[in-house]
């Protein structure tokens, strides 16, 4: 079984996580379509560290013999979900930058032509 | 195919009635080239002064624009830095927008001589080709270059000869011109960074007829190589990864029209 200092530390970080997500979401500075993952990041977290049969069936499961550390899996696949995320949203953003970039550039060269025709 | 290749005296006239006719426009990509852009302008005019050049400036901090529009090219500056794809692409988006029958990329370091032209062209006069691609290997003038350039040529060579069957000898030479099918698919779809490899798989999965015609390439008038040992490593395995996310991708992504 989990240590109960470890289910009590778990539940607090995960707490602390779900507030200031959904503070950021109040505040606007984090998209809800952004921040789903996120939230979904702070719910597994939350229920694991607090519903600690549930972790151990799951540790067991995969075979971890010490339930936290399938916290700490389960934590670390999260963040590469995440990181993977915004990757693709880099992607789209910087393609969607260059189209921008060049519209500009031809919109510019199609306004300055009077003048320098 | 491979018999494009073997036609190295092939050149039309300007006064050829299926030149005359001819639409077309110079895409000059330069990045830094404030010395030599007036340079090359006046060559490419001097070789065709049918050739509307459009110099694409990629976000140069120097006077290449100031330049380049004092030489009397027509100049699209862009923002700020997109890579030689990006600034290519928008040379092509700008053949779309007003109606080019032709475009030709010669770069705007000058490493490519205009007066190739008229022989480049030959396979889309003749309506053979959609796509020319000015090859360093097949000509007389055998390319030389550092040892392992030659070989990063020669790898993506036999790759994408495997890949879209058909033997090209030189995909990394960006002395290339197409017609206006090329000029459609290409402002719609080209790849950002490298892009010349790239480029040609994207023309033959869209069922673009390719074919090589036997340039000379001169060491860049002045400036500096962008190769380094760091980069030519990133760009063998970004191209690499590139050639083979194409294996598994649909095509054509455009309809033809």
């Amino acid at each position: 079984m989990t240590p109960w200092r470890i289910s009590i530390v778990a539940a607090l970080g995960a707490a602390v996580l779900l507030v200031l997500i959904l503070e950021l979401i109040r505040s606007r500075r984090l998209q809800e379509r952004y921040a789903l993952l996120w939230l979904l990041t702070g719910v597994a977290m939350l229920v694991l560290a607090l519903w600690r049969g549930a972790l151990a069936k799951l540790a067991d499961l995969v075979g971890i013999s010490y339930p936290p550390s399938a916290l700490f899996v389960l934590f670390s696949f999260f963040i590469l979900a995440l990181l993977l995320h915004y990757s693709t949203v880099i992607s789209k953003l910087s393609a969607q930058n260059a189209t921008l970039a060049q519209r500009l550039a031809l919109l510019e060269e199609r306004i300055r032509r009077p003048e320098a025709g | 195919m491979g018999i494009d290749i073997r036609e190295p005296l092939a050149v039309v006239e300007p006064s050829d009635p299926r030149v005359l006719g001819l639409r077309r426009m110079a895409i000059v990509p330069a990045y830094k080239e404030e010395s030599v852009i007036s340079q090359v302008i006046e060559e490419i005019r001097h070789a065709d002064p049918e050739l509307e050049i459009v110099v694409i400036d990629d976000g140069s901090p120097d006077g290449t624009a100031l330049t380049a529009s004092g030489a009397g090219a027509r100049v699209i500056r862009l923002p700020y830095n997109l890579g030689i794809g990006g600034a290519m692409q928008t040379g092509y988006q700008y053949a779309l927008e007003h109606n080019f029958d032709l475009a030709v990329q010669i770069d705007g370091d000058g490493q490519h001589d205009p007066q190739d032209f008229f022989r480049l062209i030959v396979p889309i006069v003749e309506r053979r080709a959609d796509l020319v691609i000015g090859t360093r290997f097949a000509g007389e003038k055998f390319y030389r270059g550092t040892f392992t350039r030659r070989i990063g040529i020669r790898y993506f060579a036999r790759v994408v000869s495997l890949i879209i069957r058909q033997r090209v000898t030189d995909t990394t030479s960006g002395f290339r011109a197409v017609n206006r099918r090329g000029i459609r698919l290409f402002a719609a779809d080209y790849p950002h960074d490298y892009p010349e490899v790239e480029s040609t798989v994207l023309a033959a999965k869209h069922h673009l007829t390719i074919a090589e015609v036997p340039v000379a390439m001169r060491t860049r008038i002045a400036g500096h190589s962008s190769i380094t040992i760091a980069r030519s490593i990133y760009y063998m395995i970004k191209v690499s990864l590139a050639l083979f996310i194409t294996l598994f991708r649909r095509y054509p992504t455009l309809e033809d029209q």
